[in-house]
């Protein structure tokens, strides 16, 4: 009896029919695409994107030559050289980050005593030329300028859970 | 300028009869042609934004408005491309192949009849033609997985081979189906015996002749789930893996020429054509809504549209069969099912059932 019905049931369609109203009530469906350019999905304020350096409401650039993040980064992306300041204070002369090598794993930032080395949320950011993926000091200090309200703002955000 | 005109005509009769023929058929070829491939262009935007939608997403939108002139920058893209030849493939073959799937696309559209008295060619044996057209088809396919000498292409070759060979089969029963209930290979005649409202279709009593005759369609243009000459998961591309740029494109463009043939030979053969579903309705002939009852390419075109809807459809929903699954379908259930119908079919025309055999 089974057979036979299961028989009927496959020479009237009956299991494609359902399939095709499926697909078809999902023509209607609303539609969950994001418009990129125009539109973006929110970003948690630990995501971790291009790079930055911070510079103290002063004006004076946070970084100490410390290199824990040179030390600690799995990529080996960072290369710092510091000398001693005239006011007696280390700071670096030379505070590159090769954006190849990076994976962008944040250990750096978490790595870093006084909150000079951050990831920023920008993620479209491109090169044209050979050499312009390695972020120097003055890159990440401008971009640390341009963006510090977003910076900081992120940091206070994520300062209770942390 | 009534001059021109003037001077215009007189050249026209002046043409031998040969000439003038030949020019007239050349504008009736011209006159398809366009209008095909622009279908063809827009068919393939159709179908990414369909399929896409039924996935929940938008589909091709940034080409202009609503990405409506995304067919365009593909074709442009084509165009741009370089044909490569593989250095072990046939030259002479790969070349041709693509040529003879795109020759046998367009050729068919000669007999379809698109409104009344709108045909190119009133061929008495319009429907053994489209037979024999869709079978050299094949040639195409097989040939170019032969020339491209490519382990992919020609395993592509060889599946589609054999599967659009049996599938023949199955919707050449079909069609003997309409050929019994019309009287007639005439596609023209075909459609003239189903004056009459929606109820003097062939569609309902060859229903399930129908239903073989669209699935067979689909597996006949290798489209999915029928589509595993092209199974890109199995051998990434099939037939056409060795093809690029615009000998790819006529491929292409082949396939969806013939998407639109089937569509448009299921209208003509099962659904009456150019004729108005409600076609005869005297009531609704005196009210405004007057205009839906007259026979019109129109109509035709809704018809063709739907079943191209169809194709679309089976696509986004269907998950590609099993080849051997494939071969069971056509020879243990649809060639039995064909069978079975005709004989019935061949009574209903013995004792005259109306309002079709009548």
């Amino acid at each position: 009896m089974d057979a036979i019905r299961s028989w009927i049931k496959s020479l009237l369609l009956v299991e494609l029919f359902q399939g095709m109203a499926l697909t078809g009530k999902q023509l209607f469906a609303h539609k969950f695409t994001i418009f990129y350019p125009e539109e973006k999905t929110p970003k948690s304020p630990r995501y971790r994107g291009l790079h930055a350096q911070r510079r103290y409401p002063n004006g004076e650039e946070r970084c100490i030559a410390c290199k824990l993040c040179e030390a600690v980064c799995p990529a080996q992306a960072i290369t710092i050289d510091s000398e001693q300041r005239e006011d007696g204070t280390r700071r670096t002369t030379r505070y590159d980050i090769d954006l190849f090598k990076c994976i962008y794993c944040g250990f750096c930032e978490e790595a870093c005593p006084v909150d000079a080395i951050v990831e920023t949320n920008i993620t479209d950011f491109h090169f044209e030329k050979r050499g312009e993926q390695i972020m120097t000091k003055e890159k990440l200090l401008a971009i640390g300028e341009k963006y510090e309200a977003q910076i900081a703002a992120d940091r206070a955000a994520d300062a209770p859970y942390r | 300028m009534s001059s021109v005109l003037h001077n215009l005509v007189m050249f026209w009769q002046a043409l031998p009869a040969g000439w003038q023929l030949t020019l007239r058929s050349l504008a009736g070829i011209v006159a398809i042609m366009l209008p095909l491939i622009l279908a063809v262009a827009y068919l393939t935007l159709a179908e990414r934004r369909i399929i896409g939608f039924m996935q929940v997403r938008i589909g091709p939108n940034r080409v202009g408005p609503w990405g409506l002139f995304q067919p365009f920058a593909d074709v442009l893209k084509l165009m741009l491309k370089e044909v490569i030849l593989p250095t072990n493939a046939n030259r002479f073959l790969f070349l041709t192949a693509p040529i003879i799937s795109i020759a046998t696309a367009f050729a068919a559209w000669a007999v379809v009849p698109f409104s009344k008295g709108v045909i190119l060619s009133d061929a008495n044996a319009g429907l053994l033609y489209i037979l024999a057209l869709s079978s050299f088809g094949v040639y195409g396919v097989i040939l170019s997985g032969w020339a491209s000498n490519s382990k992919y292409a020609f395993l592509g070759a060889m599946r589609s081979a054999a599967q659009m060979v049996s599938y023949e089969i199955a919707m050449g029963f079909a069609l003997v189906g309409v050929l019994l209930a019309s009287q007639s290979l005439n596609i023209n005649q075909i459609v003239l015996s189903q004056g009459g409202n929606i109820g003097h279709w062939y569609i309902w009593p060859l229903l399930p002749l129908f239903v073989i005759y669209l699935v067979s369609g689909v597996a006949e243009t290798n489209r999915a789930p029928f589509d595993v000459a092209e199974g890109e998961s199995e051998i990434v591309a099939g037939f056409h893996v060795e093809y690029s740029g615009t000998a790819f494109a006529a491929f292409f463009l082949a396939e969806y020429a013939n998407m639109i043939l089937i569509s448009a030979l299921a209208t003509t053969l099962f659904c009456g054509g150019w004729f108005s579903p409600l076609q005869g309705w005297a009531w609704l002939a005196g009210t405004p809504l007057g205009f839906l009852t007259h026979t019109s390419f129109i109509w035709f075109a809704i018809k063709t549209c739907f079943f191209l809807y169809c194709f679309l459809w089976f696509r986004a929903t269907f998950p590609r069969y099993r080849y051997d699954q494939i071969m069971r379908l056509g020879w243990k259930v649809f060639i039995p099912i064909t069978v079975v119908w005709l004989m019935l079919e061949g009574l209903a025309i013995v004792i005259k059932l109306p309002p079709w055999f009548a």
